[in-house]
C-alpha cells in the first residue's frame, strides 16, 4: 500500500465566480476516501481538478508520483485515460454502440489493451452480463450506473473518482453500489474517492474529509 | 472499436437523417454523373461518326436534319436528289474532292436502315468484313455487327425490307428480298447499325413500290431494255410479265457480264450494277439521298467555299458536319448546362444537409464527445471522428449516386437504342467518376469541418457539469 493521490494548497477560481480553497489530503492505493460537503461548496470542482478536467489556480496534485497539475492538456488527456476512472453524477454513454462496445472503446481511447474478456467478466461481476449487447439507452438507471462503474474500472485505473454515485438510490442500493465500487477498486488496486453530500455514506466509509 | 467503426455506428444510429443525407447526396452526384455520361456518350458517337467527312450534299431542307440523317442515321432525309444534278460531285476527277460516297436511303429491316452506297462507305468508316464478303450483286447486303446481333440475321439469310424508317409489316416490299452475304466487324461507328447494299438495290425496291401505286410514271420506259438486269430489279414488274418482253436481243448472253454491252437506246447504261460511281452516273434519271464528301485539302479555299457555292447556285444543299454538330452540341449544351447547375445546386444542398445534421447531432452528442475526452481521446481524435462521419456520408452518397446514374443511363440507352438503333455502353466508368469521388469527399469534408472544429473545442468540464 502506498500513497496514490496527494494534494497540496489546491485553489480554484471561477472566471466570474467564487474562489475555492481545498484542504490537503492523501489517499492510498486500495483505499477509499469520502469527500463530504453541502451543495455549492465546490465538491464537483474538486473532482474536476483531481480528474484533470480543469486546471487549478494554485496548488499541486500528485497521482502515483506524477505531478499531474503540471501536465500539458494533451499529456493530461492521455494520463487521465490510462489512469483515472470517473463515475459521473449523470450517466452518459455513447448511445450508438452497445454496452460492451462502450467498454471496449474506453479501453481503446485509454490506450490500454482491448480486452473483451475483461469487459465481459466485469459486466458479469456487476450483474449485467446479459446486457452486454444492449444499447445503453435501453437500460434502467440502476443498470446504467453499473455500466458507469464498469467503464470507470475497465482500464484498471490507479484512481477512481465518483461524483454523487448514491444520491438517487434507496438505502439498499446505496449500500450495494458502494460495495461494488469498493470491490472493483480493491481488485485493481486503485484509490477510490467519492464526492457526495449523501450523509448515509458517513457510516460506510471511515476515511473522510469535510469541505466547508 | 476504431474511430472509423464508431463513426459508422454514429451515422447509422439515426437512419432517417442518414436516408435524407444519402438521397440528397446521391441525387446531386447521380445527376451530375448522368449528364456527364450522357454528354460523353453522345459526343463520342458524334465524333466516331464524323469519319473525316467534310461536306454532305443532299436535297434542300434543314442542314442539321440532313447531317443527322445521312451521317448519324437518326432523322429522316430532307428528300432525294437526281443523279443528274449530283453528277459534278460524283465525278472521280473532281479537282477538290478526294472521295464522294453516295447514299440512298428509304428502307429498313426491323428498324435498321438499308443504305445503298459504294464500297467507299466501308473505307470512310474503316469497316472490315468479319464474315462473308462485301455486297456484289443487286439485293446483296452486308450488315453491321449490331444488326446481326439484334436481328439474328446470318450469312445466306433472306429478308424483305419495309419502306421508311419505322418497322411496319404492311409496308413490306415483298417483291425484292435481300440476301445477307457479309457481316461487318463491330467498330463503334454508325456502320454497326446499318445494312449496306448497292444503290441499285434501293432503286429496285422502290421502283416496285412506286409502280405498284403509280403505274403511269413508267409508261414511257421500254421495259424490254431492262430485262438483262438482275431480274426483279425494275419498275414494278410482276415477274410473270417478263415472258412477254422481247428477250431476243439478249438470248445466250452471260447475264453476269453485261458491262460491255451496248444496248441500243440505253447505250450509256452499264447493266451490271457494279457498285461503282460510274454505274451511278449511267443512271442520271435515278435518285440518291445524299453524298458524303471528303476534300483533298481541308485548307483549300475553294473547297471551303464549296458548300456556300452549292447552296447559292444549285438546287442542292451542302452542309459541313463539323459546323452543324458544333451547333447542335452548343444547343444541347445550353440545356445540359442548366441541368448541371441544378445538379450542382443539389450537391450544394446535400452538403448543407450533411452540415446541419452533423451540427445537430453534435448538440445531442456533446456529452458523448466530452466523455470520450475523459476516457482519454484527444481533441484531434474527436475532430477526425466528425470528419470521418462527413467523409463516410460523402462516400456512400457518391457510390449510390454513381450506381443510380449508370442505371439511369442504361435505361436511357435502351430507350435510345429502341428509338435510333444506337447502342450506348452505359456501364463504362471513366475519369469523370474519379473527379466526382473527389468532389464528394470534398463536400463531405467541408460539411463536417465546422462541426469537427466544434467537437475539437469541446469543453469537458462545462459540458459534463452543465446542470
Amino acid at each position: 500500500m502506498y500513497i496514490m493521490i496527494k494534494t497540496s494548497d489546491l485553489t480554484y477560481k471561477y472566471p466570474q465566480g467564487p474562489q475555492f480553497s481545498f484542504p490537503d489530503f492523501t489517499c492510498d492505493s486500495g483505499e477509499k476516501l469520502l469527500i463530504l460537503g453541502k451543495s455549492g461548496i465546490g465538491k464537483s470542482t474538486l473532482l474536476n481538478l483531481l480528474g484533470g478536467l480543469t486546471k487549478a489556480k494554485t496548488g499541486k496534485i500528485h497521482i502515483d508520483n506524477h505531478e499531474v497539475s503540471s501536465f500539458s492538456i494533451s499529456k493530461l488527456d492521455a494520463f487521465r485515460g490510462a489512469n483515472i476512472g470517473i463515475i459521473f453524477q449523470k450517466n452518459h454513454f455513447i448511445s450508438s454502440i452497445s454496452v460492451l462496445e462502450n467498454l471496449m472503446l474506453t479501453q481503446k481511447l485509454a490506450g490500454v489493451k482491448i480486452d473483451r474478456k475483461r469487459c465481459d467478466q466485469l459486466l458479469e461481476e456487476l450483474g449485467i452480463g446479459n446486457k452486454a449487447n444492449s444499447k445503453v439507452n435501453n437500460l434502467s438507471e440502476g443498470e446504467k450506473q453499473r455500466v458507469s462503474i464498469a467503464r470507470a474500472v475497465v482500464t484498471n485505473p490507479k484512481l477512481i473518482l465518483a461524483d454523487e454515485p448514491t444520491s438517487a438510490l434507496d438505502d439498499d442500493n446505496c449500500q450495494k453500489v458502494i460495495e461494488l465500487m469498493d470491490n472493483q477498486a480493491k481488485k485493481v488496486g486503485a484509490a477510490l474517492l467519492i464526492v457526495t453530500h449523501d450523509n448515509r455514506l458517513k457510516d460506510i466509509i471511515d476515511n473522510q474529509i469535510i469541505l466547508s | 472499436m476504431s474511430l472509423l467503426k464508431l463513426a459508422w455506428k454514429n451515422i447509422i444510429a439515426s437512419p432517417l437523417t442518414l436516408l435524407l443525407n444519402i438521397i440528397l447526396f446521391a441525387l446531386g452526384i447521380g445527376l451530375i454523373n448522368f449528364l456527364l455520361l450522357f454528354n460523353q456518350q453522345v459526343k463520342n458517337k458524334f465524333e466516331n461518326n464524323l469519319a473525316d467527312i467534310d461536306m454532305v450534299i443532299g436535297a434542300k431542307g434543314s442542314p442539321l436534319q440532313m447531317i443527322l440523317c445521312n451521317m448519324y442515321h437518326v432523322d429522316n432525309p430532307t428528300g432525294n436528289i437526281k443523279i443528274e444534278k449530283a453528277k459534278p460531285f460524283l465525278n472521280p476527277k473532281h479537282p477538290l474532292i478526294k472521295r464522294a460516297v453516295p447514299l440512298s436511303l428509304g428502307d429498313n429491316y426491323r428498324s435498321y436502315r438499308i443504305v445503298g452506297s459504294t464500297y467507299d462507305i466501308l473505307d470512310l468508316y474503316n469497316g472490315k468484313i468479319k464474315e462473308g464478303k462485301k455486297w456484289v450483286r443487286d439485293q446483296d447486303v452486308t450488315i453491321g455487327s449490331t444488326v446481326a446481333k439484334k436481328t439474328g440475321l446470318k450469312l445466306g439469310d433472306k429478308f424483305v425490307s419495309s419502306h421508311g424508317f419505322e418497322e411496319d409489316e404492311d409496308l413490306a416490299h415483298d417483291h425484292t428480298a435481300f440476301t445477307v452475304v457479309g457481316i461487318l466487324e463491330s467498330n463503334g461507328t454508325v456502320l454497326d447499325q446499318l445494312i449496306l447494299t448497292n444503290t441499285a438495290s434501293i432503286w429496285n425496291v422502290h421502283s416496285h413500290v412506286e409502280t405498284d401505286t403509280v403505274e403511269d410514271d413508267h409508261e414511257g420506259h421500254d421495259h424490254g431494255d431492262h430485262d438483262d438486269h438482275d431480274h426483279g430489279n425494275h419498275e414494278g414488274h410482276n415477274h410473270d410479265d417478263h415472258a412477254g418482253h422481247d428477250y431476243g436481243d439478249h438470248k445466250g448472253h452471260d447475264h453476269d457480264n453485261h458491262a460491255g454491252h451496248d444496248h441500243d437506246d440505253h447505250a450509256e447504261h452499264d447493266h451490271k450494277h457494279d457498285n461503282s460511281i460510274a454505274d451511278l452516273l449511267n443512271h442520271p434519271e435515278e435518285e440518291i439521298t445524299a453524298i458524303l464528301i471528303q476534300f483533298k485539302s481541308r485548307t483549300n479555299f475553294q473547297a471551303l467555299s464549296m458548300p456556300r457555292n452549292i447552296n447559292e447556285n444549285t438546287d442542292l444543299m451542302a452542309a459541313s458536319p463539323a459546323y452543324q454538330i458544333n451547333n447542335l452540341n452548343a444547343n444541347i449544351g445550353v440545356g445540359t448546362a442548366a441541368l448541371r447547375y441544378l445538379a450542382l445546386l443539389i450537391a450544394f444542398i446535400s452538403g448543407l444537409s450533411i452540415f446541419i445534421s452533423l451540427f445537430k447531432s453534435l448538440k445531442e452528442r456533446k456529452y458523448e464527445l466530452a466523455l470520450m475526452r475523459v476516457s482519454g481521446a484527444s481533441a484531434g481524435q474527436l475532430f477526425f471522428l466528425i470528419i470521418i462521419e462527413g467523409l463516410i456520408l460523402g462516400l456512400v452518397g457518391f457510390a449510390i449516386g454513381i450506381i443510380v446514374s449508370h442505371l439511369a443511363s442504361s435505361v436511357m440507352a435502351s430507350a435510345m437504342s429502341d428509338a435510333y438503333q444506337y447502342s450506348f455502353d452505359s456501364w463504362k466508368f471513366g475519369k469523370n467518376e474519379l473527379y466526382l469521388l473527389l468532389l464528394s469527399l470534398s463536400i463531405g469534408f467541408i460539411a463536417s469541418v465546422l462541426p469537427a472544429i466544434k467537437a475539437f473545442n469541446t469543453d469537458i468540464n462545462k459540458t459534463l457539469n452543465a446542470k
